[in-house]
C-alpha cells in the first residue's frame, strides 16, 4: 500500500529526520493506519490519543479486507513535529497495528470526504442553495417543497466553503464521513 | 494427531508447554473449571497469594528475577481489577507478565452478571496487550500468542480473559509450534549505519558516559556481557538508572553508581558535563532529566532502545538505533574491534581526573549516631553482611528504596527487583514472595518502609504456607519518609498526614503468622541482629527502628538540572522554585 516500503517503526527512513530542526509550529498530519480488524482495536487507538493527551481532528475506520481482516484508520491530527513522530511510534508499538504511514510527510495524498447537508427554505434561498449547489457539484439527493438534503465530496475545505454558504441559506443539519485518504502515485 | 479438550485443560496445556512452572493466583467462581484442572496435575505449582495485587508483584518478581514470564491466574471482577495495579507496574518497567483471568459466561457478558467487570475493557491500556475469548477453538493459539507478545520487542504485560463457557466447552488443542504469532515481530538487529556512526563517536569522544537502563537486563544475561565487554575495552564510565542495577558490577573500576534525582553526585555531573552520551536501553525518564532544556547541554546523544516511541520521546538525539540491546551491542563491538579498538586516551584520561574529584566529594558519606541507627548505616551493614551471598532484593517505595539503590551493590543482572516507573508502594514484599519461589535456597530480601510493607502485609500468609525464608527489613521511622521530606522541602513542615500514629508491633504480628520478628533499635546490636535474620529457615520480620527525620540525599530538587544536587541538609531551605512544585 505504499511507495515507501517503510517498516513499522522504523526511525531511519523517518519524515522526522529530513527537518532540519525540532518546531515548536504545529502541523497537521492525516496519518493512514492499517489494522488487524479484531475487537476493541478501535478503542485502542481512540485510547492511546485521550490516554496521552493527542488532537484527533478527523477519523474514519472501516473494513478494507475481508479476507486479510484488515481495516484502515485514517486520522487527522495536529501537533508538533515532535508530537506527530510520538503519535506514529505510538501507533507503531499497538499490537494489532499492521502498517502506520503519514500521508503528509510520505509525498502527498489525496483526501475526501463526503458530507450530507440537510437545507431549509423557500423561494430565493431555495434557488439560490440549488445554485451553488451546482456550483460545487453537490447533488440532491432528497428533497421536499420547502428542503433539500445534498450530497457533496471533496476535501475538507471544500465541504467547509459549501457548509458556510449554505448557513444563511437555511442549513439545519450536517453529517460529515471524516477524511478519506490515499498516497498519491504507484 | 488431534486433541480434544475442555477449555479449562488447554489452559495448563499451553502453560505446560510454555514451560511454566508456577503459577501466582486466587480462584473464584469465573476460573473454577480452570482450578479443578490445576488440582488433578502435578507439573505447574499454584501458589495461592492473599490478594490478586501481589500475585502480578509475585509474578513480576518470578519474571525478573527469572529472565522468564511471570504468570498469574484470578477470578473475574475484583480480582481482574485488582491485579490492575500491577499490571499497570508490570507496564511501565518492562516486565513479561501473563495474566489468566476468568470471564462470566459469554451469554451474560454485558448484563451486569454476578463479578462481572469489562475487564479487557479497563486493562487495555495498562497490558501490552490483552485478548477476550470467546471461542474455545481459539483459545491455545491466544494463549500462545499472549506469550509471544509479552516476551518479544519490549516485554510488558499481556492478560487473557477467559469466560467460564469457554472454559467448559470442547475443541482441539493447538500446540505451540502451529499456533501463529502474527505478525508482531519487533526489529531487534540495528542500522548499520547508525551504529558505524556511534562507534566514529566513540573513537573520538573526550568525555564520554554509557547511560544503560532496564533494557539490558530485558535484553537477557548475555546484553549484560557484551555491555561489560564494551565498558572494559573502551574504558568510558558507566553510570545506571533505578531499573538498570547489576548489568554492570557495582564493584567494577568504571561504575559511577546510580543516576538520577537520588544518584550519585559523580554520575550526575558526568552525565551533565559528557560530550557523548550512549543511552543503552533506557528512556529518559524525569527521574533521571531533571530540567529537560538543562540536560546534558553539550553532549552528542545515542540512544539505543527497542522501542521506536522511546526515542526522540522527550530528549532528541543524534543517534537513534531501534534494536535489541544485546544485537545493537554486538554489533557496536564487532564495528568498533575492526576499526582498530580506539579511543581518544588523551581526553578519556582528562575526563577521569576529573571524574575521580568529584568522587572524593563521597555524596554517600554519613556519620553513624551513637544511640539511634540511621537507615544507611542500616543497609550499609546489611550490605557487608550479606554481599558474596547467592542474594536477591527487592524493595517497596519511598526512601529506603533510593537508600537501597544508593548503599547496596549489585554485581550481577536480575538480582535487583524495584518498582521504577510507577513507584508502587507494596509491590516488594510479593515480589520478594516471587523472587524466592524461583530461587527457593537463595536470600531473598525485602527492605521495606513500614508503611509501604503494611500494604502488602497479608502476604505473611504466603510466606508460611509455602516456606518461603523471605527476609522482610523494615526500615521503621513511623514515618511516609519521602512525603515527609518533600513536606520538609516544599511545604513549610507541614507534615500532612505523613505519620502513622497505629503502627503493629511488628515482631508480635511475625508472631502471629508463624514467622520470626526480631526488632533493633541500636547501632550496636544491628550486626548481630541481621546474622539471627539470615540464619532463622523461615520467614523473617526485621523490624528496624531508625531515625525518624532522615532525609534523602544527594537530591536534584524537581525542576533543577544536574548540575544543581543537594548534597546535604544545610542548602535545602527553599531549594525547590515554583516551577519544580507543581512535579512530582
Amino acid at each position: 500500500m505504499s511507495a515507501l516500503h517503510i517498516k513499522k517503526g522504523s526511525t531511519k527512513h523517518s519524515a522526522y529526520n529530513l527537518r532540519s530542526t525540532f518546531s515548536d509550529a504545529e502541523e497537521t498530519h492525516t496519518i493512514a493506519v492499517l489494522v488487524e480488524n479484531e475487537p476493541g482495536v478501535l478503542a485502542r487507538v481512540i485510547g492511546l490519543f485521550s490516554g496521552r493527551g493527542y488532537n484527533i481532528d478527523s477519523l474514519t475506520v472501516a473494513e478494507v479486507d475481508h479476507l486479510g481482516h484488515l481495516s484502515r484508520i485514517t486520522i487527522v491530527t495536529t501537533g508538533t513535529p515532535q508530537v506527530i513522530e510520538q503519535i506514529k511510534a505510538q501507533l507503531g508499538r499497538i499490537v494489532p497495528v499492521h502498517e502506520v504511514h503519514d500521508l503528509t510527510a510520505e509525498g502527498g495524498s489525496v483526501e475526501r470526504e463526503l458530507a450530507l447537508l440537510k437545507v431549509s427554505g423557500v423561494n430565493d434561498k431555495r434557488v439560490e442553495a440549488l445554485r451553488l449547489a451546482d456550483i460545487f457539484r453537490a447533488q440532491v439527493v432528497d428533497s421536499t417543497l420547502e428542503s433539500f438534503v445534498f450530497q457533496i465530496t471533496g476535501t475538507p475545505e471544500k465541504v467547509d466553503a459549501f457548509a458556510d454558504l449554505m448557513r444563511p441559506l437555511g442549513l439545519s443539519e450536517i453529517a460529515r464521513t471524516g477524511v478519506a485518504a490515499l498516497a498519491r502515485g504507484l | 494427531m488431534t486433541r480434544q479438550m475442555t477449555g479449562a485443560k488447554m489452559v495448563i496445556q499451553a502453560l505446560k508447554d510454555q514451560g511454566v512452572d508456577t503459577v501466582f493466583g486466587y480462584p473464584g467462581g469465573a476460573v473454577l473449571p480452570i482450578y479443578d484442572e490445576l488440582f488433578q496435575q502435578n507439573h505447574i505449582q499454584h501458589i495461592l497469594v492473599r490478594h490478586e495485587q501481589a500475585a502480578v508483584h509475585a509474578a513480576e518478581g518470578y519474571a525478573r528475577s527469572t529472565g522468564k514470564p511471570g504468570v498469574v491466574l484470578v477470578t473475574s471482577g475484583p480480582g481482574a481489577t485488582n491485579a490492575v495495579t500491577g499490571l499497570t507496574d508490570a507496564l511501565m518497567d518492562s516486565i513479561p507478565i501473563v495474566v489468566l483471568t476468568g470471564q462470566v459466561p459469554t451469554f451474560m457478558i454485558g448484563s451486569d452478571a454476578f463479578q462481572e467487570a469489562d475487564t479487557v475493557g479497563i486493562t487495555r491500556p495498562c497490558t501490552k496487550h490483552n485478548w477476550l475469548v470467546k471461542d474455545t477453538a481459539k483459545l491455545s493459539a491466544t494463549i500462545h500468542q499472549a506469550f509471544h507478545v509479552a516476551m518479544v520487542g519490549r516485554p510488558g504485560p499481556v492478560l487473557v480473559d477467559i469466560p467460564k463457557d469457554v472454559q467448559f466447552a470442547s475443541a482441539e488443542y493447538q500446540p505451540k509450534q502451529k499456533a501463529p504469532t502474527g505478525h508482531y515481530q519487533p526489529q531487534v538487529k540495528g542500522d548499520m549505519e547508525m551504529i558505524t556512526a556511534l562507534v566514529e563517536a566513540i573513537e573520538t569522544a573526550e568525555r564520554p558516559v554509557f547511560y544503560t537502563g532496564g533494557g539490558v537486563i530485558n535484553s537477557g544475561p548475555g546484553a549484560s556481557q557484551l555491555l561489560r565487554e564494551l565498558v572494559e575495552a573502551t574504558g568510558f564510565p558507566i553510570t545506571s538508572t533505578l531499573m538498570g542495577l547489576g548489568a554492570y558490577p557495582a564493584s567494577g573500576k568504571h561504575w559511577l553508581g546510580m543516576l538520577g534525582m537520588h544518584g550519585l553526585y559523580e554520575a550526575n555531573l558526568a552525565m551533565h558535563g559528557c560530550d557523548l552520551m550512549i543511552n543503552v536501553g533506557a528512556r529518559f525518564d524525569d527521574r533521571i532529566t531533571g530540567r529537560l532544556d538543562a540536560f546534558s547541554p553539550k553532549s552528542r546523544k545515542a540512544h539505543i532502545d527497542i522501542d521506536a516511541s522511546s526515542i526522540n520521546k522527550v530528549i532528541r538525539v543524534d543517534m537513534p538505533i531501534l534494536g535489541d540491546v544485546g544485537h545493537v551491542l554486538e554489533d557496536v563491538l564487532k564495528v568498533w574491534k575492526a576499526r582498530g579498538r580506539r579511543v581518544n586516551q588523551e581526553g578519556l584520561q582528562k575526563w577521569w581526573a576529573r571524574i575521580h574529584e568529584w568522587q572524593k566529594v563521597d555524596c554517600l558519606k554519613f556519620k553513624p549516631n551513637e544511640g539511634t541507627i540511621r537507615p544507611q548505616y542500616a543497609l550499609s551493614r546489611l550490605e557487608a553482611l550479606t554481599k558474596g551471598r547467592d542474594r536477591y532484593i527487592s524493595t517497596e517505595v519511598g526512601q529506603h528504596q533510593m537508600w537501597a539503590a544508593q548503599y547496596l551493590g549489585f554485581e550481577d543482572p536480575n538480582r535487583w527487583m524495584t518498582s521504577g516507573g510507577l513507584g508502587t508502594m507494596g509491590y516488594g514484599f510479593p515480589a520478594s514472595i516471587g523472587a524466592q519461589v524461583a530461587h527457593p535456597d537463595a536470600l531473598v530480601i525485602n527492605v521495606a518502609g513500614e508503611a509501604s510493607w503494611l500494604m502488602n502485609m497479608q502476604e505473611m500468609g504466603t510466606a508460611i504456607q509455602f516456606d518461603l525464608p523471605v527476609k522482610q527489613f523494615i526500615l521503621n521511622n513511623e514515618r511516609l519518609g519521602m512525603v515527609r521530606q518533600w513536606q520538609e522541602l516544599l511545604h513549610g513542615q507541614r507534615y500532612s498526614h505523613s505519620w502513622s500514629e497505629a503502627l503493629p508491633d511488628f515482631v508480635k504480628l511475625a508472631e502471629a503468622f508463624g514467622a520470626k520478628g526480631i526488632r533493633c533499635s541500636d547501632p550496636a546490636d544491628l550486626d548481630e541482629a541481621i546474622m539471627e535474620m539470615m540464619s532463622y529457615d523461615g520467614p523473617v520480620i526485621f523490624d528496624c527502628l531508625v531515625e525518624k527525620h532522615e532525609n534523602c540525599f544527594p537530591m536534584i530538587p524537581s525542576g533543577e538540572p544536574h548540575n544543581k544536587m543537594l548534597l546535604g541538609e544545610a542548602k535545602t531551605k527553599d531549594a525547590i522554585g515554583s516551577k519544580g512544585a507543581v512535579m512530582v
